[in-house]
């Protein structure tokens, strides 16, 4: 009967309560569908980051990421090639020799890193090739070809056919250089992965490079799902003692940070929208008890304690932020439904965009762990905004309070 | 036996520059089943008086015993508890839930003492056809006269099962009409079931129906006329 009373005593203002309402859900609608937003970018960035740029795993000699020079090596890369195909959960093996190069056109010059690999290979680890929009990935060209991205082939002013120069020190720290020619051009959202990232043959560039038999610097590991991650990471650090074995949260800083510290940001934002409400609702409930200061005085005279009245107060507390906050994580999780379906598009903001990494079009995902303590805050901040009127209401004296007017 | 006895009673109030006696050395009893009236002008220490027989103040000193329990000894949520189940109040404003219906209002107090929904529905049933509202069990304050809230309060008052109710200046926003009708139910009430009232009037009306008209001045009983006898007999010092 409590709760009954404070349900009807949310109604005695239908506007006040409503406005008050009225911004819970749209508090809560942004913030739910904010959450969805970023999750929905994050999960594209994260996607086409494993997709595209750095698979899964990454094999390196321990030195290599720090000092980027050739001489740090990886042994039998083929013999290993196929023992990592063996282990389960493995669906894509690629070894690359990677050195830091210089490229140069006819007109101009930049410096790139340069990946060797085996065309056929380099697919079933990542799906760079599926994103060629001029040429080939890899035909076309018998001699030396090279697959550049639209980024760089703008700045040197080439085109598919056309020739650049590789320049880059050599195993033994000789300065070498071979001339490529343009079988495919390829364009990504990330127009700073496309200004930097070269892709040769594996053998055209173990020839320039003079490296021994069987080296290569990187072996780069794709997964059948994400859920082997951590097994295969273990089993190959087992395997392979005396080398890096890194996993894309690793391998790539942003990534990791995307991944783990996005959330606490996204938390930070709903508590900030939940404060500016709570005090809304401090405010209504406090004018509230004002408003009826002579009948909570009369309630407390025939013999109603202070702990219901405090409950009854807390309830009306609560289930205004309950309603509100339900209806607008409500809209907030069918506009995600929607919006994932749909997609939204943002071309207008597209280099701005592509210069981070991120897709114009964003598909919003649903966060259920986020939507869940959502839910637990709305009802906390119901209860936290109750208790300083409800304190203020336990302080009336009855008798002094029935003699208001 | 005395329901009431009120020893020696004095409430000082700290005023800033002097104290204020609202009450000044009362002693009374009231019998079970008495009908009373507490008379006196404005500032005689009437409401300070009631708010003490209520429990619903503390006095300065002397003592209020209701059926033997001194209400000083009672701890502030024991206190509560005593007003809950022993004492019924009938306020001069009404002071009903304006959102609930009259049979809510009633059934209220009795959800306080932990009564049964099935019990506490009949109950309040009962109560409101006894004070003639039978037929506006689903209204709410809003929707009825002053006359017909007044009387809800008193269904309100008597829900509990106390032994004594206390009425402070229940006519004072009724017409004639009105406060003849709620005088006439409290009268029977008073009647058949033995329940003890207390009123703080000023109002002839009231004070014509009492059986006993305790007058107030200063903080003082400067008389007490008992006009009949009720139930057992009346003090008279």
């Amino acid at each position: 009967m409590i709760i009954h009373v404070a349900w009807k005593n949310i109604w005695r203002n239908p506007t006040r309560s409503l406005v008050v309402i009225l911004a819970m859900v749209v508090g809560m609608f942004a913030g739910i569908f904010m959450v969805s937003f970023a999750k929905g970018m994050m999960k594209e960035r994260l996607n086409r980051g494993i997709e595209t740029e750095v698979s899964h795993i990454q094999i390196h000699h321990p030195k290599f990421r720090e000092a980027d020079e050739l001489k740090y090596q990886i042994n039998d890369v083929f013999q290993k090639t196929k023992d990592i195909e063996k282990i389960e959960g493995v669906n894509g093996v690629s070894p690359r020799i990677v050195v830091q190069a210089m490229v140069a056109s006819a007109e101009t010059g930049s410096g790139v890193k340069l990946i060797g690999t085996n065309p056929d290979r380099e697919k079933t680890v990542s799906n760079l090739y599926t994103y060629i929009k001029k040429g080939k990935w890899f035909e076309g060209i018998s001699r030396n070809p090279v697959v550049i991205g639209q980024k760089l082939a703008e700045k040197l002013n080439v085109h598919v056919r056309s020739k650049i120069v590789l320049t880059f020190q050599d195993d033994e720290g000789n300065i070498t250089s071979g001339a490529f020619r343009i079988a495919g051009i390829y364009q990504t959202v990330n127009t700073s992965f496309d200004e930097t990232h070269v892709y040769v043959r594996f053998k055209d560039l173990d020839q320039l490079a003079a490296l021994p038999q069987g080296a290569a610097q990187e072996i780069a590991v794709h997964l059948s799902s994400q859920k082997y991650l951590n097994q295969v990471k273990n089993k190959l650090s087992d395997m392979y003692p005396n080398l890096e074995v890194l996993t894309w949260k690793k391998l790539n800083p942003e990534f990791g940070y995307i991944n783990d510290v996005y959330d606490y940001y996204l938390y930070v934002f709903i508590i900030i929208i939940l404060l500016a409400l709570g005090f809304g609702i401090v405010n209504t409930i406090l004018m509230a008890i004002l408003e009826r200061v002579k009948e909570l005085g009369m309630l407390m005279a025939i013999g109603m304690k202070k702990g219901r009245v405090f409950r009854m107060i807390m309830w009306e507390s609560v289930m205004m932020s309950i309603i509100g906050g339900t209806i607008g994580v409500g809209i907030g999780l069918l506009v995600t439904i929607w919006t994932n379906h749909t997609g939204i598009s943002f071309d207008s903001y597209k280099t701005g965009f592509e210069a981070l990494g991120y897709g114009t079009t964003v598909h919003p995902i649903i966060d259920w762990g986020i939507t869940i303590n959502v839910m637990i805050l709305v009802f906390v901040t119901g209860i936290v905004a109750a208790i300083y009127p409800a304190l203020k209401a336990l302080k009336l004296n009855p008798a002094e309070a029935l003699r208001t007017e | 036996m005395s329901i009431i006895t009120i020893n020696d009673l004095h409430k000082v109030y700290d005023g800033t520059q002097v104290e204020v006696h609202a009450v000044n050395g009362v002693t009374l009893n009231i019998e079970e089943g008495e009908f009373s009236a507490l008379v006196g002008p404005s500032g005689s220490g009437k409401t300070t008086l009631m708010n003490m027989l209520g429990g619903l103040d503390r006095p300065t000193s002397g003592q209020v015993l209701i059926n033997g329990t001194d209400l000083s000894q009672l701890k502030d949520s024991e206190l509560i508890d005593f007003r809950l189940h022993h004492i019924g109040f009938v306020f001069q404003s009404y002071n009903l839930i304006p959102v609930l219906t009259a049979l809510e209002n009633v059934e209220f107090i009795m959800h306080l003492q932990g009564v049964p929904s099935a019990e506490r529905h009949a109950r309040a049933r009962e109560l409101l056809e006894a004070v003639g509202l039978g037929d506006r069990l689903n209204s709410r304050p809003g929707q009825l006269s002053g006359g017909q809230q007044q009387r809800v309060a008193v269904a309100r008052a008597l829900a509990s099962k106390p032994r004594y109710v206390l009425a402070d200046e229940p006519t004072a926003n009724l017409d004639s009409h009105s406060t003849e009708n709620l005088l006439d139910i409290m009268e029977e009430l008073n009647h058949k079931e033995n329940i003890t009232f207390v009123f703080s009037t000023h109002d002839a009306r009231v004070v014509k129906k009492a059986h006993r008209v305790i007058v107030l001045e200063d903080g003082k009983v400067i008389s007490d006329e008992v006009r009949e006898k009720v139930g057992a007999s009346n003090s008279n010092e």
